[in-house]
């Protein structure tokens, strides 16, 4: 590569040495790359007596069809609003109007996502697939909660790491030690923890309290489901990556924390002048790469929830496995995969225009 | 004067360790829970939940967990497979996978730029976004084999083995690595009329302990922790990994004692092979993130 010059043409051998890595590349992650796109304009099943059709958009239009509507609260002959039992201003059937009314064909066969509105008029926002835009929304806010916090967290923890201490090695091989651990075993160690009736979180925050604090099921609410797997996720992998910054701490040069010493800088100047500026490229890499794992969540939802409760821990790899493999169909399955790839694919661009920019 | 200071110092020395001994327990507590709660009877391990007890090896202590499990399940059959599984790849990768660093390495040819830009473009490609139209493609694979030709991969080990053999990942880390190596003594074993393959083996390969050690490791991990893969291949329960495996212990009434027996029988020799070669491990993560 580098030693261009230097070196023998040489097809032959070249290729040979080459071509069972990149056919078995091409067999299997780039044919299925590419069929995925090609799938998801189809309607192909895992096993089915008829022929495979070519589709245009459906699956896409079927997956992230969106569509809103406003309606105007009930009234009566005098014109005031007409209010249910429990005080709440009357609203038109939604039904009425996502279900074969000839006067709205875009939004037929939706269902409601979310609302807003006051008691006079309400406008509705739509979704063909409610649970593939809930699971959606939880990948996003999955991504951008244990992104920044993993990476900090990892970063404390590099710091911590790298001081000369006697024993210093033991404390970050247990750090380490969960990453060693396979994600499946410690979903199901924590299922354990999080239990709502014997549960270890429940009893240590209990005691912690002297009995105030009254047990709750971690996983079983939809308002702390997804955070528990977000702070269990975390302590899975954050010392994958605080040994990716400690091995970016240990380039910077010595010369320039002694340089720093003799301006008589502080710590926190040393860290802003010093330290953070040579671990810009380590950051970038670990952003993508956590980036990367988080949008891939699925084996603790698959051993902890399975989507639930109330689609509150739905996800987009989950989604895809329920289709493609669940229902068989393939061609649902391939359609979420390339949605997944097109979202990967542009954080990672931005992520790399950003610090481009700046070099 | 000095005292002061000296006590001072002793002290800042004090919190940081407690600092570090806290974060500590963070990271192993649930670790010791799993090993100490899969020796105790169901009744007395949710007992013990309460207290510190949970992390301790006390009360009523037994194998009996252990047992009912290898009841419940096939474990062998399981942990046999995984390490077949996961050895055979690991081989496989580090020799295929090398060869080709090589070639991209210390050999010109037409379409090499193309090719090693191709193999590094795929680590962009998250295995989940193929797992999919992959299903379909294994679903439908010819192989030959003691029964003749036949079509469909689903539930066999070559179905778990192959696709994981070559990844633009560790071909990346070999050619990291082969890069630094000194060109001069290929060119010397050249001269003197060695051919390619002679050339990887007798100078390559002996030079290159490191980074096998690091693409080993890295490999290893991958594979025995497999779980969507194997889970929507592998129906049959002959050919079942680990962690798939797991699913026999899933039921209404958890029978938590034999799943932590399960588990800590699946994660123990992982984490005792980590702890015996644990610069080893770090080193290897280090190494996937320095930028070349």
């Amino acid at each position: 590569m580098t030693k261009g010059t230097k070196l023998t043409q040489s097809n032959r051998a070249g290729w040979a040495f080459a071509l069972p890595g990149f056919g078995l590349m091409v067999v299997f992650i780039i044919l299925p790359f590419v069929f995925a796109i090609a799938l998801s304009f189809t309607n192909q099943r895992l096993i089915s007596p008829n022929p495979t059709k070519f589709v245009g958009l459906a699956n896409y239009q079927q997956l992230l069809g969106l569509g809103t509507i406003t309606l105007e609260s009930e009234r009566d002959e005098n014109g005031a609003i007409v209010y249910d039992e429990d005080g709440e201003a009357q609203f038109p059937r939604l039904r009425g109007y996502t279900r074969n009314n000839p006067d709205y064909p875009r939004i037929d066969g939706m269902r409601e996502w979310f609302s807003w509105g006051n008691e006079e008029s309400r406008t509705y926002v739509l979704a063909r697939d409610v649970v593939f835009m809930k699971a959606i929304v939880n990948t996003v806010l999955f991504v951008l909660v244990v992104a920044p916090v993993q990476a900090g967290l990892a970063l404390c923890l590099a710091l911590l790491i790298n001081q000369r201490l006697r024993g210093i090695n033991v404390y970050r091989a247990i750090y380490f030690m969960p990453v060693v651990v396979s994600i499946v075993v410690v979903s199901l160690l924590w299922r354990f923890i999080y239990d709502g009736n014997d549960g270890l979180l429940n009893n240590l925050l209990s005691g912690l309290t002297f009995g105030a604090f009254e047990g709750r099921d971690w996983l079983g609410s939809p308002s702390t489901a997804l955070g528990s797997i977000m702070v269990m996720s975390i302590w899975q992998a954050v010392g994958f990556h605080m040994v990716i910054w400690l091995s970016g701490l240990q380039t910077i040069s010595p010369t320039l924390y002694e340089a720093a010493d003799i301006e008589g800088a502080g710590k926190l100047q040393t860290f802003r002048y010093v330290t953070w500026p040579g671990l810009r490229n380590t950051a970038v890499l670990i952003l993508i790469v956590i980036t990367m794992q988080a949008f891939a969540l699925f084996a603790q939802i698959d051993v902890m929830t399975n989507g639930g409760p109330l689609d509150s821990t739905q996800t987009i790899v989950f989604q895809a496995v329920e289709r493609g493999y669940g229902k068989q169909d393939i061609s649902g399955g391939s359609a979420i995969s390339v949605i997944l790839f097109v979202i990967v694919l542009t954080i990672s661009l931005i992520q790399r225009y950003l610090t481009r920019e700046k070099n | 004067m000095a005292t002061v200071t000296g006590d001072n110092h002793r002290l800042r020395l004090a919190v940081r360790y407690a600092v570090l001994t806290l974060i500590a327990i963070i990271f192993i507590f649930p670790l010791v829970f799993m090993v100490m709660s899969s020796l105790k009877p169901d009744q007395q391990l949710l007992a013990d939940t309460g207290s510190l007890r949970a992390f301790l090896p006390v009360g009523d202590l037994s194998f009996d967990n252990y047992r009912d499990a290898f009841k419940r399940a096939p474990v062998g059959l399981f942990v046999f497979n995984s390490m077949l599984v996961t050895g055979v790849t690991v081989v496989l990768s580090l020799l295929i996978c090398s060869l080709a660093a090589f070639s991209f390495v210390f050999l010109n040819w037409t379409g090499k730029g193309i090719v090693l830009s191709i193999i590094l473009a795929t680590l962009i490609v998250p295995f989940e976004t193929i797992a999919i139209p992959l299903l379909l493609i294994a679903s439908k694979l010819p192989w030959i084999g003691f029964d003749g030709l036949t079509f469909g991969w689903l539930n066999s080990y070559r179905v778990q083995i192959v696709p994981f053999i070559a990844d633009g990942l560790t071909i990346y880390l070999f050619v990291q690595y082969l890069k630094d190596l000194p060109g001069e003594l290929i060119e010397a074993s050249r001269v003197e009329g060695a051919t390619w393959l002679q050339i990887y083996r007798r100078v390559v390969m002996p030079l290159s302990g490191p980074v096998l050690a690091t693409a080993a490791i890295l490999k290893f991990l991958v594979m025995y922790n497999q779980y969507l893969w194997p889970l929507i291949v592998v129906q049959q329960e002959s050919y079942r990994p680990v962690m798939v495996g797991l699913q026999y212990f899933f039921q209404l009434n958890i029978a938590w004692g034999e799943v932590m027996a399960y588990l800590s029988l699946i994660t123990i020799p992982v984490l005792t092979f980590y702890l015996v070669l644990q610069r080893a491990f770090i080193a290897s993560i280090a190494s996937t993130g320095v930028k070349g």
